[in-house]
């Protein structure tokens, strides 16, 4: 069973790191749709394995996030990435097993994985 | 429709994270011997005049503008009516909202209750800044986890670090195993 002693122990490792985490202009931010129709969709893994993927790299600059439902209900679970300075990414029908090419490909080398964007689903946004 | 109740409670409980909530309460209980389950997910955010807590069971009623339709209070109470229970809302303005549902424990149109670690979690990661505080019941035992005790022993730290999101998701599922034990730990009926 977890205490929260062992949380007190988790702190104390923690010190002194707290702070490497970014929080500058150079952040990229992952939202995924949360509202009704993303969590019935299957939202709530996909913000999963964006946590778990993003903690196993050690992606400090990465934050995620949930948003609303943004109107597009029949392609959640919808998934946005947004890059300072380039365009927001919108990312489609998501699951789980899309998540390690999204973060591998895109937030870690750049290159958005096209397939899985909205542009690829022939949808109009 | 939700495929397991802990999905409505994560939708619900997203109202009172846009009612500007600080303190979130959810409590799952299951009462054997009254061959009940009652979910409470309670709020101190701004509440609803009793003619907003009519409307929220319309499904065609919802505060947002991206689509007409708002169906999560509508769904969690279907779930709670197809298995002889019911949902009750008790709101006042300025004081916060109480969504009280029950349903027959054993009633084979009730819905799994699922992933519930998964919703809490979901929600203390997506909303750090708001106190949630999780009691899960079972037959008078019971397990908390209340994120104003974690934030008291973290100090600077933050809640949603994903050093502290992993720590929440391993207690709140060896503390639930330990309750439900000795039936299995993980997804739960």
């Amino acid at each position: 069973m977890k205490s929260l002693a062992e949380l007190q122990a988790l702190r104390e490792q923690m010190k002194g790191r707290v702070g490497i985490r970014h929080d500058g202009d150079s952040n990229i931010r992952v939202v995924v749709g949360m509202a009704t129709c993303g969590i019935a969709a299957g939202a709530r893994p996909v913000l999963a394995a964006f946590t778990d993927e993003v903690a196993k790299r050690g992606l400090t600059h990465v934050s995620v996030g949930q948003t609303g439902c943004i109107g597009i209900c029949q392609y959640e679970p919808v998934v946005e990435v947004f890059e300072p300075g380039k365009e927001k990414t919108t990312y489609v029908k998501v699951t789980p097993e899309m998540v390690p090419a999204i973060v591998s490909q895109h937030i870690v080398n750049g290159a958005p994985v096209a397939e899985y964007t909205i542009g690829a689903s022939g949808a109009q946004s | 429709m939700m495929q397991e109740l802990s999905l409505n409670v994560l939708d619900v409980a997203e109202n009172s994270v846009r009612a500007n909530a600080s303190l979130v309460e959810i409590t799952v209980e299951e009462d054997t011997a009254a061959d009940r389950l009652a979910i409470v997910i309670r709020d101190n955010g701004k509440g609803m005049t009793p003619e907003q807590v009519q409307t929220v069971i319309d499904p065609f009623y919802t505060t947002r503008t991206t689509r007409k339709v708002g169906l999560g209070v509508p769904f969690f109470r279907m779930a709670a009516q197809l298995s002889g229970g019911d949902l009750t809302i008790q709101s006042q303005v300025g004081a916060g909202t109480t969504v009280t549902a029950t349903f027959g424990l054993t009633n084979i149109d009730r819905m799994p209750l699922g992933d519930m670690n998964g919703t809490i979690s979901t929600l203390v990661q997506c909303n750090p800044h708001i106190d949630w505080v999780y009691t899960r019941r079972r037959d008078g035992r019971e397990m908390v986890m209340d994120t104003r005790q974690f934030r008291e022993v973290l100090g600077e730290v933050p809640l949603d670090s994903p050093e502290v999101l992993f720590f929440l998701r391993d207690y709140l599922q060896e503390n639930t195993a330990e309750l439900l034990a000795p039936a299995a730990a993980g997804e739960e009926q």
